[in-house]
């Protein structure tokens, strides 16, 4: 008979370990402050945060969300405060927790994503730097870095000169090969990926005959999309050496072993904060229980341990 | 503090053509402000999102509350079929609520239009034990026709204006053409309804210099100010964002009618 033993969630992305693998997707959980009202923040793996702007952006025009079948269509468009509000404000709330940052980084030109990234190099609480490449509502930058393979080997090299975190390159799945991109940004020199971002999508409501997003295209996130960024996650896994953070659609701690199994070393939880707010905690929980029942002592065992 | 309960039905009936009217009991009714609201969550997980409901009003004792909506798609279709003893899961309190110590003494408006009359009830009902009676808390409300839902309930508070779109009840048309028509005046205005009411209203106060507080709606996904889904334009700068964008869900769903751009 084993002595009492406690599994250990934690993991490790580009030489940072986290307490736990379960963090927050950016944009769904602000940087923290509405959600700490739910939940024990102390408790995330990390947070985080909404993408920032070297300076403040207005977002899109309303509606900005809809409910699709299984899931929702958000155009946000990135409305964001700015580094610098978001260094007085954001950052030193965070520092309250025992939990760690992680700044989504969004930018029009290379050189917008360059000094936002200087900033925070500022800044050592944060530990990781996650680029938003792959915002699919914005009509300049984002995605369009994105989406093309030396387009995004190109801001992450560049990004990669600047930067004093690890850089992590949220990936877009509004592609042709997503391992194309991994590929890329593994040349280019990037410590980490995350992926899927949302995928485009539309919504049209036939009583108005109208588009149901201002935008007329958002990104679509929630359970409904979690089978393809299951499978987008083991294709990068296969395709890289780079760490993976996984996300797309978790909504329980059994979505988010699937995650790990494909080759996730930590997982974000998005839409699905909107639906159950104590998510992450929850898939916290459950990952301890699913380690005990099945004798697994390290998360390490189970990233990418899917077989045939 | 907010949080996502579980709640049971108290009671349900239909009191207008595809208006229901829903008694939950629920740990949230305890610290519920007139001009909240509450996340409705479907069982049906193909609809996800909670979906935001004003509160209608409190239980005396503060354990149950009242919401009146409309049925307007899946999520709320489910709800119409609730009964007692049903278990529903609900998210609150959630926004700031109407600033009743602005009516303290005063003459005011409490104006709703449609499915933005049943907050005006928890409010008048508060006004009253603020102001220690009906003296002054003028209802002014609008209906479609003859279906007029929660009429009775708010004669108990206020001394209550009908406005109907067919004539059928009141002064024809809308409830600017009420207060022409009753000759009736304010110091201050609470309002919810459809925007062209609300615009109407901001236009109205502007014109007679006195403040409005109207409650907005939106698409909303979150409902706690995280997603930023639901933005209004604002003539000062929002303290969120600092783009004159509010989040209605938490810096209102109320505003100052002065301070938005409807």
């Amino acid at each position: 008979m084993d002595a009492v033993w406690t599994p250990d969630l934690s993991t490790e992305i580009a030489g940072v370990t986290f307490k736990n693998p379960v963090m927050t997707a950016s944009g769904t959980f602000g940087s923290g402050m509405e959600y700490g009202e739910f939940v024990d923040l102390n408790r995330l793996g990390a947070v985080v945060t909404k993408g920032v702007a070297n300076v403040p952006w207005p977002g899109n025009p309303t509606p900005r969300v809809a409910e699709v079948y299984g899931g929702m269509l958000n155009a946000i468009g990135l409305q964001n405060p700015g580094i610098d509000v978001f260094m007085e404000r954001d950052i030193p709330f965070l520092k309250n927790y025992d939990t760690k940052i992680v700044v989504n980084v969004c930018g029009k030109s290379v050189q917008d994503y360059i000094d936002v990234v200087e900033r925070l190099g500022d800044e050592p609480a944060v530990a990781l730097l996650e680029i938003n490449v792959s915002c699919p509502n914005v009509k300049e930058g984002a995605i369009a870095f994105g989406q093309k393979a030396d387009a995004l080997y190109n801001i992450t090299s560049e990004l990669k000169k600047h930067a004093k975190q690890p850089v992590m390159m949220k990936l877009s799945p509004n592609v042709t090969d997503i391992t194309e991109m991994a590929r890329a940004a593994e040349a280019a020199g990037a410590d980490a990926l995350s992926l899927i971002n949302t995928l485009t999508g539309m919504k049209i409501d036939i009583h108005r005959r109208k588009f149901a997003i201002a935008n007329k295209t958002g990104g679509m996130s929630g359970p409904a999309i979690k089978p393809i960024a299951v499978r987008m996650v083991y294709q990068v896994a296969q395709a890289v050496k780079l760490p993976i953070l996984g996300m797309g659609g978790i909504a329980t701690a059994e979505d988010a072993i699937e995650f790990i199994l494909a080759g996730a070393s930590a997982v974000s939880v998005g839409a699905m904060n909107f639906v159950n707010p104590y998510a992450t905690i929850e898939v916290i929980d459950g990952i301890e229980e699913y380690m005990r029942k099945y004798q697994v002592k390290t998360i390490k065992e189970l990233i990418g341990a899917v077989h045939e | 503090m907010k949080q996502k309960v579980d709640s049971i039905v108290v009671s349900q009936k239909e009191i207008a053509p595809a208006i229901f009217d829903l008694w939950i009991e629920t740990v949230i009714a305890r610290d519920a402000k007139p001009g909240q609201f509450i996340g409705v969550f479907p069982e049906n997980k193909s609809t996800l999102l909670p979906r935001p409901i004003s509160i209608c009003e409190v239980s005396e004792d503060r354990k149950s509350l009242r919401i009146v909506y409309r049925i307007a798609g899946q999520g709320t279709a489910e709800f119409s079929k609730l009964t007692a003893g049903d278990h529903v899961q609900v998210m609150g309190t959630l926004g700031n609520g109407f600033p009743v110590e602005e009516g303290k003494g005063k003459k005011v408006f409490l104006m709703g239009g449609g499915i933005g009359i049943p907050p005006m009830l928890q409010l008048a009902k508060t006004l009253n034990e603020q102001n220690g009676g009906k003296a002054g808390i003028q209802t002014v409300v609008g209906y479609r026709d003859d279906k007029t839902f929660l009429k009775e309930d708010l004669e108990r508070y206020s001394e209550v204006y009908i406005a109907t779109e067919d004539g059928s009840v009141g002064t024809k048309g809308n409830i600017m053409d009420a207060v022409r028509e009753n000759g009736i005046s304010a110091d201050v205005i609470f309002a919810c309804g459809p925007m062209p009411m609300l615009r109407a209203i901001k236009k109205f106060a502007e014109e007679t210099n006195i403040p409005a507080y109207i409650s907005l709606e939106e698409h909303m996904a979150c409902g706690v100010g995280a997603c930023l889904g639901c933005v209004v334009k604002t003539k000062e700068v929002d303290h969120h964002s600092h783009v004159n964008n509010a989040r209605i869900c938490t810096d209102g769903p109320v505003f100052e009618a002065k301070e938005v751009e409807i």
